[in-house]
């Protein structure tokens, strides 16, 4: 469908329009107020809020997966887990952390904090993204439902056929899996249409491409790759449906099918996915490094262009992870040499980060502590990610812990540790309110030593040999210890999580509210109070420089120094007044979005068709019902655009 | 700094800010068009995957599972049928001009053109699937069966919606609320539409005409 957004932007806070062209099945909802107006929001903001809340609470489960896991891998010989429970217990892992924790939560930063640091009121399609989000809720919820419904999928997260036909896993685990992932995808493919046309076309006046703040362009690179790799992993998920639920033969290797298919198809998407989770972290990292070092950006084209680099070679380095499968020495040594390519851009980042900081005036806020160790553990990752193009080696290390150990310290220690930096740089913009910055530092303490007792000692373990993915393993390997060591400091990383919990539990209840500009931040989004107007900004903002706002702050003397301005830059967005309770009170005049009940409908028909195909079609029907209803209000709901 | 003058006076801001207005955005090209152009891409990385899919697959046919493709297909048939595809892009590229124009009349009769060709195109489609499994070819026969209905089916889906979307333009001209303020929705499905045939010549290039 044409996806047009023909609405006006409807007005403030108190002002929202009853309207009385009513052609919708229901009224539009008209409320900012209370917990049932989060279902209907179309806020950039609130939306941006709900991606995280529900991300955090897929990183609780996948996290107790872990610990599961780890529990069970303590010792050797032990069963506290069946073979069949670990299977499920791995493979959910996985999909939970990479589906329903990293990804979200960056579209939850990127939704959050794209328009407001490019100046704009919302993103390009407000009902779009919440579609998106109710989509990625709805696929969510189906995936775990599999563990009520008779075991959840066994197949790893890779889920290689033909190993994930009917043959080898008769149960409906990953059928869940296939059509839940189906369904994440189209959150993931409509965030992404979403994020780059907003990013593309709602800059505000004077701001180039190259005056956008580097986050905004480490988001833009990710979500093309999203674009892109997200139909490849469809093909694959539908050829693997069409098998599971109506015998087609396209991985029925007794019919001469190719087992490499779904690998070549799945990691053409795994390999662009990986970048995925890490550029947007990246750009998180790139803001928080020169805030606290209160120096610009060392060498700003040089990462938006080895970002937008790695964008590129990361298509062509997908078969590095199928070097064992028998490729041939041509297609091993292309890829090879690929590999170490993709190694280059990313090394130039890290030597512009370390600029940024060489000769900074560093404060180290809790931010900025993982921050740093972003660059640290992302350089062990990275290192260890170079060993595996020496395809010799990378065969020896194929299925054993030290493929788990480097993307660990790609993904926690790279993608974890920048979404911990930008939610503690964030947190007062969004909520108004300053995490605690002691428990922040222990916070940090706890997750950085537990991270590296987790994961360091994997290396050793899977240069001793140690297979992945295997329930347990036998005594007198010489790994009993490695494994002891790694289980305590999955718990220590569980330690530090909790006090995270505790420590965002604890900042509601104080209820200090923080500053608009806490950190002394560069870009816009430091520019308007925390947390910011539902419109964001009352004028729009012109902008002449790359990180506008410092300019609005800072002058350089005659003799060279870099002075605050007298008197200090107005704030972009004020309220008028401020009502009884305290709480701001906002011109009415500038029009934003109404809310809508029908990007929810819509999410709930995806669920039920994919109910119907694993149990009854029947449901299916109900589910397809559904959605054609949520597609009618949808385009039939009044734009509520007059206050007559 | 104009970032920081003093707010200027509030109520002159009104509509400006609507997204979807061409000549606000940073590029000129509207949110809608510039959302179907990248839409379009992702599709393209879509068919990739299945057209690969299929040239892989299509000649692992053991002489024992039945037909291979293209021991069966009518090329004098299926290339009627896609000629009426293509020439259903003309009658749309008529159908944005008319709106263009103002000219309400002709936009209907071009879009329920456009839609008809696409219509007689799924029938052949239909009818070329029943002749295959009347052959003996069906989506389960064998592998290059299933990449046959897999691929062609996607795009045959893909016409269906098409379809779906020119007759809801049809029903929203019927009813008076397509004027020419909205040209850029049709020119915007048109697009869709353009795609899906540029489409099919690959699609009918790669089953068809390339010899094995």
């Amino acid at each position: 469908m044409a996806i047009t957004e023909e609405r006006a932007l409807e007005s403030g806070i108190d002002a929202l329009v009853h309207p009385d062209d009513e052609i919708g099945v229901w009224k539009r909802p008209d409320s900012n107020r209370g917990w049932t107006s989060w279902l209907t929001t179309v806020d950039h903001k609130r939306i941006g809020i709900m991606y995280g809340a529900v991300a955090l609470f897929f990183f609780v489960i996948g996290g107790i997966e872990a610990l599961v896991i780890r529990t069970q891998l303590a010792g050797p010989e032990q069963d506290l887990i069946s073979g069949q429970v670990y299977n499920q217990f791995f493979t959910m892992h996985a999909t939970t952390m990479v589906f329903l924790f990293v990804m979200p939560i960056l579209a939850g930063f990127a939704n959050y904090m794209v328009p407001l640091m490019i100046g704009a009121r919302d993103v390009a399609f407000p009902r779009l993204n919440a579609l998106g989000f109710w989509i990625f809720f709805f696929g969510g919820l189906f995936l775990y439902s599999s563990f009520f419904l008779g075991g959840m999928a066994d197949c790893g997260w890779f889920c290689y056929a033909p190993n994930s036909l009917k043959q080898f896993s008769s149960g409906h685990g990953v059928d869940f899996w296939v059509l839940g992932l189906q369904i994440t995808g189209i959150a993931s493919l409509s965030g992404a249409i979403n994020l780059i046309v907003t990013t593309i076309n709602m800059r505000a006046p004077g701001m180039t491409m190259m005056k956008m703040p580097i986050f905004v362009w480490m988001s833009l690179v990710a979500q093309v790759l999203l674009l892109f790799a997200m139909p490849v992993i469809t093909v694959a998920l539908f050829l693997l449906m069409f098998d599971r639920l109506f015998d087609a033969n396209f991985f029925n290797v007794a019919a001469g099918a190719d087992p490499l298919l779904w690998q070549h198809l799945f990691w053409i998407f795994g390999h662009p996915e990986v970048y995925i989770l890490v550029l947007p972290a990246m750009g998180i990292v790139s803001e928080i490094l020169p805030t606290f070092s209160r120096k610009p950006l060392f060498g700003y084209p040089f990462v938006v262009f080895s970002g937008i680099a790695i964008g590129f070679m990361g298509w062509g380095v997908w078969a590095h992870h199928m070097f064992a499968s028998g490729l041939g020495p041509i297609g091993v040594s292309a890829f090879a040499a690929s590999t170490m390519f993709i190694a280059v851009p990313t090394g130039v980042k890290i030597f512009n980060w370390l600029g940024t900081i060489w000769r900074g005036n560093i404060r180290f806020d809790t931010p900025m502590l993982f921050a740093l160790a972003f660059v640290g553990m992302f350089v062990i990752g990275g290192l260890s990610g170079v060993t595996h193009s020496i395809a010799p080696a990378d065969t020896q290390q194929t299925d054993t812990y030290y493929i788990v150990a480097h993307f660990h310290y790609v993904l926690f220690g790279g993608s974890i540790m920048g979404i911990f930096g930008g939610l503690y740089y964030w947190w007062p913009k969004m909520f108004g309110r300053q995490l605690d910055e002691g428990l922040g530092k222990v916070h940090f303490w706890i997750n950085l030593i537990g991270f590296n007792l987790t994961f360091g000692p994997m290396h050793i373990l899977g240069l001793q040999g140690m297979p992945r993915r295997t329930q347990t393993y036998a005594e007198g390997m010489g790994w009993d210890v490695w494994n002891l060591m790694s289980t305590i400091g999955s718990y220590l990383i569980a330690v530090a999580l909790l006090v995270f919990i505790y420590n965002i539990w604890r900042t509601y209840k104080r209820a200090v509210p923080a500053a608009a500009d806490p950190w002394d931040g560069r870009t816009l989004e430091w520019s308007i109070p925390s947390p910011p107007p539902i419109h964001n900004f009352d004028v729009e903002p012109t902008v002449e420089h790359l990180d506008q706002w410092f300019h609005d702050k800072y002058e350089e003397t005659l003799d060279g120094k870099i002075v605050k301005r007298d008197p200090a830059p107005t704030l972009l967005a004020e309220p008028q007044q401020h009502s009884d309770e305290g709480e701001p009170i906002w011109p009415s005049s500038v029009h934003m979005p109404s809310p809508s009940y029908w990007p929810m409908v819509v999410a709930a028909g995806l669920p039920m068709i994919s109910f119907g195909l694993i149990f009854h079609l029947a449901i299916s029907f109900v589910g397809v019902t559904v959605v054609l209803a949520g597609i009618y209000g949808w385009s039939l709901e009044p734009s509520a655009e007059e206050r007559h | 700094m104009t970032a920081t003058t003093e707010a200027a006076p509030l109520e002159s801001e009104g509509h400006e800010e609507t997204p979807g207005h061409g000549h606000l955005t940073s590029t000129g090209l509207s949110n809608e068009k510039l959302a179907m152009w990248v839409f379009l891409g992702s599709e393209c990385l879509l068919f990739g995957g299945l057209v690969s899919t299929y040239l892989l697959y299509r000649n692992r046919v053991p002489a024992s599972q039945g037909p291979k493709v293209s021991d069966i297909f009518d090329i004098p048939f299926t290339s009627v049928s896609s000629f009426v595809l293509l020439m259903s892009s003309l009658t749309m590229v008529l159908a944005v001009a008319a709106i263009r124009r103002g000219d309400e009349h002709r936009t209907r009769t071009w879009l329920v053109t456009t839609a008809l060709l696409g219509a007689t195109f799924i029938a052949g489609q239909i009818y070329e699937f029943t002749v295959f499994f009347r052959e003996g070819l069906g989506f389960t026969t064998n592998l290059g069966g299933s990449a046959f209905y897999g691929l062609t089916g996607f795009h045959g889906v893909h016409v269906s919606l098409g379809i779906v979307m020119l007759l809801s333009l049809f029903a929203l001209s019927a009813r008076g609320k397509l004027g020419p303020e909205r040209a850029e929705t049709v020119d915007i499905i048109g697009l869709y539409w353009h795609f899906v045939d540029v489409v099919w010549i690959v699609i009918f290039t790669v089953i068809y005409l390339i010899p094995i």
